[in-house]
């Protein structure tokens, strides 16, 4: 046993076990830390006892306060469901036209609308709503199915191509593989596309022929003025606005391959009230934007 | 390396090499059509290497017995020297991925560029790199200088040492390739885990024949928590790695656990990892060099004991806090919190213990960079166990919960507590160790401690601003009881200090490249002719080694 020591600095004896020239202090423990662990002690028994805590062999202790996390989660979506049903409500049976011309609703609308937006749609239609490639300007290209707040409610509702039952249908075919037009058709008609939208306009004659191939292949479903038909979901060809970008060589490429796009529907995810709310918060978007 | 080896030794080398280059070849058959064949080679291609290795010094003359009459350092070198390098590895991954969260794009569209993949090898890099090589390396050290015996044979420490770095190495590879059994810290599969499994016993056992074989009447404080980890992180590992392989082909593996219970295991593995492994281990480390270097006795002895218990005690509970307001039973819930909150008392105990033993030598904090690291860590270790406490609190949870303040609290202790004690201590180990008279240079010390406390500092304020505004965003509501701002909007905020953290993250990695530089530098210099009895770094007396 080696010898007890009083260490000058501290004046407290050493245990007299040494390490390699490590010492230790028999340095009694502080009162302030055994305050300090009878109080945390105490405060961990009675949360214990207060709240479900310790285990059994038939189930667990359930705490003299009687917390449940199930219940309490429960009864906090039960209070914001209240809360908000004053206006959810109203957004989930009232007709969407006459809850556009209402101030009140609008203004729920417009502070509730944007998260619920972004977080829903914005992967898709980014974050102001003006599209990405492969996914339509919905503030302010014309809208393919329509653009009634029922039918945008619809379209949110059942998706486009998606996997609910009553999903709104829409296929643009491959005219280029499967055969139905040459090559050089298609790009006569990507050149008249190009001169539709954004012109210039083509020689007369090279616009006959073009126009003759859209009657002949397009029109059934674009219009024979090629502005769009909401009956087939088919898109106004003769604006500005592409959802596949309207450059010859892209339109070259719907032509040839067909294009079918996917929009999921959000009954069941989303509630009736905010699937309305966002048919609103959209078309009010469009009339915001000049 | 051969040369310390008796021909028993040689032998037994051989025998292991032998047997690995064959299990090598046997996963690279077996696995020929999965990933991992590509693991088979890569242990195949290390172990012949070795064995050719072997073979050259085989012949090389018996190490002579006045070798017994001196401590084994050879593996805490090596030791020392993949620290750093693990070091460098893994907080130069921390950066790229830190810089990824602020610039997404920079992956290049390289699949093993991805997030995923590089942030495990940061993860893994750092705690079993970096940190696990540190803990075996002064491990080492510390054990035969407080038990004055040597270590019971040479063969053993180094098929821990490198059976460990190749655990390392099989574990970052597999994250390139998409390889995860997606538990987080517990990533590497099956086979991976095994081998963990033999390199950990054999560690646990030096440590317990050389503690049998000691020379000192008591066991220091410090190998009360270098034996928790080692027998403690076994536990962990074992249990939550219980799974089963899909073929003794592949790579996958299915866990033996599933749902709540799966989650349960994970976070008794995950929150024990950072008690066990990033906690008792390091304090293992503080206790000894703080007061070596120091030159002060330990505050107070009877604190040690109350700590130690307390924090091996308590933190067994703790795991469940990291699942609060999930589908765990609330009453899990509850004593995770308890045995959260009061593991405060024994942490700060452990930390007072660490700034009390200073009293008397603070000058020697001031002046020495060296010294400072480590008195940094005690402070950084008290500050992140007081956050780790208060996060556990239910209510605070559900503010904190996902957000980066969690992710600002484990780098609150990576960077302040771990990290620091760590440079602190190999700082203080190399010169000793490689028989240099100094440090290269003890200015780039306190040049990288700068760096460190500056970069930690960074770090960290940016993780706790970004965390609370993520969170409170997440939960703002307007007066239509809606959410007010959406997802977007928080990674927008978010953003600047993700630009602050990887800034912050890249201080700390010059820091640890100075630090390389600095010990590689230390090693060119000439050595000191002294000899160890000079210095009273010997063990009690010679003793004889196994099989002798």
């Amino acid at each position: 046993m080696a010898l007890k020591e009083r260490d000058e600095f501290s004046g407290q004896l050493t245990t007299g076990h040494e390490w390699n020239g490590i010492k230790e202090l028999n340095t009694p423990v502080p009162k302030l830390l055994w305050a300090f662990l009878i109080t945390m002690a105490l405060f961990g028994l009675v949360w214990t006892v207060l709240m479900p805590s310790w285990p059994g062999i038939n189930g667990y202790f359930r705490g003299l306060l009687g917390a449940d996390q199930h219940q309490a989660v429960q009864q906090t979506l039960a209070e914001a469901n209240a809360e908000r049903a004053v206006w959810a409500d109203r957004l989930a049976t009232e007709d969407l036209a006459a809850l556009q011309a209402d101030e009140a609703i609008m203004n729920v609308v417009r502070s509730a609308g944007p998260a619920l937006f972004v977080d829903n749609c914005a992967a898709c239609h980014g974050p102001s709503a003006t599209g990405n490639v492969g996914y339509p300007n919905i503030a302010e290209a014309p809208m393919m199915w329509g653009s009634d707040p029922d039918t945008v409610a619809e379209t949110i509702r059942v998706g486009i191509n998606a996997n609910h039952p009553e999903t709104r249908f829409a296929q643009m075919l491959a005219f280029g593989k499967d055969q139905m037009l040459a090559g050089e058709e298609i790009s006569q008609l990507a050149d008249y596309l190009v001169s539709i939208s954004a012109g210039p306009a083509l020689p007369e004659d090279q616009r006959l022929a073009a126009n003759d191939l859209f009657l002949n292949n397009c029109a059934g479903c674009h219009g024979e003025d090629a502005a769009g038909m909401v009956e087939s979901g088919a898109p106004n060809l003769t604006d500005t606005f592409w959802t596949y970008a309207g450059d010859r060589s892209t339109i070259r490429q719907s032509i040839y391959n067909g294009r079918q796009g996917t929009m999921p529907a959000w009954e069941g995810r989303l509630s009736t009230a905010q699937i309305r709310m966002l048919a609103l918060y959209v078309l009010d978007l469009r009339t915001a934007t000049p | 390396m051969l040369a310390d080896f008796t021909r028993g030794e040689r032998t037994g080398a051989l025998v292991i090499l032998g047997t690995m280059v064959v299990l090598g070849l046997a996963m690279a058959i077996a696995g020929r059509h999965d990933l991992l064949g590509i693991h088979g080679w890569i242990v195949f291609g290390i172990s012949l290497a070795l064995t050719f290795g072997a073979i050259r010094q085989l012949d090389l003359p018996e190490p002579s017995p006045e070798r017994l009459s001196e401590y084994y350092d050879a593996p805490t070198r090596t030791g020392l020297i993949l620290t750093l390098i693990w070091g460098v590895v893994g907080m130069g991954a921390g950066f790229w991925v830190a810089a990824l969260l602020a610039w997404p794009e920079m992956t290049f569209d390289v699949s093993w560029l991805s997030w995923g993949r590089l942030r495990p090898i940061h993860t893994s890099g750092v705690i079993f790199g970096f940190g696990g090589n540190a803990l075996i390396a002064t491990s080492l050290h510390v054990l035969q200088r407080t038990t004055r015996a040597r270590l019971p044979d040479a063969l053993s420490p180094w098929f821990v040492l490198i059976g460990y770095n190749l655990f390392c190495i099989i574990a970052a590879s597999g994250y390139l390739m998409g390889l995860t059994q997606s538990k987080e810290y517990a990533e590497p599969e099956w086979y991976a885990d095994i081998w963990l499994v033999v390199v950990w016993v054999v560690y646990f056992f030096i440590y317990m024949r050389t503690l049998a074989r000691r020379k000192e009447p008591h066991i220091y404080v410090a190998n009360w928590y270098y034996m928790a980890f080692i027998l403690v992180v076994a536990i962990l590992h074992i249990v939550n790695n219980l799974a089963v392989p899909v073929s003794f082909g592949s790579a996958k593996s299915y866990s033996l656990f599933a749902g709540v219970q799966d989650a349960m295991t994970q976070w008794w593995y995950g929150h024990n990892a950072v008690a066990f492994f990033l906690t008792a281990g390091f304090l293992g480390m503080m206790y000894y060099y703080l007061p070596k270097r120091a030159g002060r006795p330990i505050f107070s002895y009877r604190m040690s004991i109350i700590s130690f218990w307390g924090i091996t005690f308590m933190y067994m509970w703790a795991g469940s806090h990291h699942l609060h307001y999930t589908a765990l039973p609330h009453w899990v819930q509850t004593l995770g919190m308890a045995f959260s909150v009061v593991l405060l008392v024994p942490s700060w105990a452990s930390a007072g213990n660490a700034l009390l033993t200073l009293n008397g030598a603070w000058h020697k904090v001031r002046d020495d960079a060296v010294l400072r690291f480590m008195a940094l860590a005690a402070i950084f270790y008290g500050i992140t166990t007081f956050e780790g406490s208060f996060m556990a609190i239910r209510a605070v949870n559900s503010l904190s919960h996902y957000t980066d303040w969690t992710v600002g609290h484990v780098h609150a202790g990576a960077l302040g507590w771990v990290a620091m004690i760590t440079f602190g201590s190999l700082y203080s180990l190399v010169p000793s160790m490689f028989k240099r008279e100094r440090i290269y240079s003890q200015k780039l010390v306190e040049v990288h401690f700068w760096l460190a406390l500056s970069g930690t500092v960074i770090y960290v304020f940016a993780m706790w601003n970004s965390g609370v505004i993520q969170g409170l965003m997440w939960r703002t509501y307007d007066e239509t009881g809606t959410l007010s701002y959406s997802f977007i909007d928080s990674l927008v905020a978010m953003h600047p200090y993700y630009i602050a953290r990887a800034f912050g993250g890249l201080l700390f990695l010059l820091g640890a490249l100075t630090a390389l530089f600095n010990v590689i530098m230390t090693i060119r210099m000439p050595a000191i002719g002294m000899a160890p009895e000079a210095r009273g770094d010997l063990p009690a007396e010679p003793v004889m080694q196994a099989g002798e």
